[in-house]
């Protein structure tokens, strides 16, 4: 009998915690999608009855972290190759990938339903079409493709506003897309700076981020030109009226700081590759400037409606 | 593994998802008592 085989084999087994499932779902991004859907749901025109508004919060947040998993599942394979994803729960050895495929078809059927069921159907086929773009469109299709992954794809990061705005009203109006284009733009630049810096990692994956096709210099015009196209649409709210002008000087003071970042990351003479100050600078910027934008959008909102 | 390790894992899993599943049941209740107009 070999027992030591069997205690071996006993020994390596791992059980997976809840913590590992969670850590699935990505929890930092799904943050970040709570919290610009939460804005949506303020600074729509309407009332929602606050359960149901933490409702389709909920709904919206398990979409995500959805899709997230359901994106780790489908690049395990990269995962593993990456510094900086190595640790992830499935290439980590932790979760098999067949119960993270489970678990986020699951956790995607159950939002989209209880979002159709319980707030309205206009939501529900929001977030249908947000998780198959981030999953069929972005990591299935286009991350592996073309330099211009996070172009299209970052559409679906810039889907949850607009899905909260449905939950409140039942429809998709010109304020709620403009919110959507604000997410839309901001995504190339701000993912860019991450792909300067783990620009290696990206090339050992094997992934054509912009800076490993196309190079340092182009990938750093390429985000100096979305800057300046992202500046003007984060004013069009003030501009359409939904939004006062604590936002709209907030918006042209945090822009003019992120255009200035962009200069200084395009006229670094270092290469990222020696000194990555520049490129990570702007990368943390940009998602202090995403969160103080929309922070202020509901904050004013709600200062308007006390008042 | 060893089997104590188990046992709280599977305790942490167990305890976890009732909670979930509790707090979900809390959430229908309450968004069936806001479609009645109750609350």
């Amino acid at each position: 009998m070999d027992i030591t085989s069997e205690n071996r084999d006993l020994n390596d087994y791992y059980l997976p915690t809840a913590g590992d499932y969670f850590s699935l779902l990505k929890p930092r991004v799904m943050l970040l999608v709570i919290f610009t859907a939460f804005i949506g749901l303020l600074v729509a025109p309407g009332e929602i009855h606050p359960i149901l508004g933490f409702t389709a919060l909920l709904c919206i947040g398990v979409a995500a972290g959805a899709s997230g998993c359901l994106n780790m599942w489908y690049e395990a394979d990269l995962d593993a190759k990456m510094k900086r994803t190595a640790g992830r729960p499935i290439p980590a050895g932790k979760i098999d990938p067949d119960s993270a495929l489970h678990f986020g078809v699951g956790l995607a059927v159950a939002s989209v339903l209880v979002m159709g069921l319980l707030v309205n159907v206009v939501a529900a086929v929001l977030l249908t079409v947000t998780i198959l773009f981030y999953v069929v469109v972005y990591t299935m299709w286009l991350k592996r493709r073309t330099t211009q992954n996070i172009v299209i794809g970052g559409a679906s990061g810039a889907f949850p506003p607009m899905v909260a705005w449905a939950a409140v009203t039942g429809d998709v109006s010109l304020e709620s897309i403009t919110l959507f284009i604000i997410i839309f733009i901001w995504t190339p630049p701000h993912f860019w700076a991450l792909s300067l810096y783990a620009c290696k990692d990206y090339a050992n994956a094997g992934i054509p981020m912009l800076p490993v096709v196309r190079g340092e210099r182009t990938t750093k015009n390429h985000i100096m030109l979305y800057t300046l196209a992202m500046v003007p649409m984060t004013l069009l709210p003030w501009y359409f009226g939904f939004a006062g002008l604590i936002y709209g000087a907030t918006a042209a003071l945090l822009g003019g700081m992120f255009i200035w970042l962009a200069y200084a990351l395009l006229t670094d003479k270092k290469l990222v590759d020696e000194d990555n100050a520049s490129a990570k600078k702007l990368f943390y910027f940009s998602i202090f400037y995403l969160f103080a934008l929309f922070a202020v959008l509901g904050i004013e909102n709600l200062i308007g409606r006390v008042l | 593994m060893p089997l104590h390790e188990e046992h709280k894992k599977r305790k942490g899993r167990n305890f976890t998802l009732a909670a979930i599943l509790g707090g979900l049941v809390f959430l229908f209740f309450m968004v069936t008592l806001v479609k009645l107009g109750v609350i």
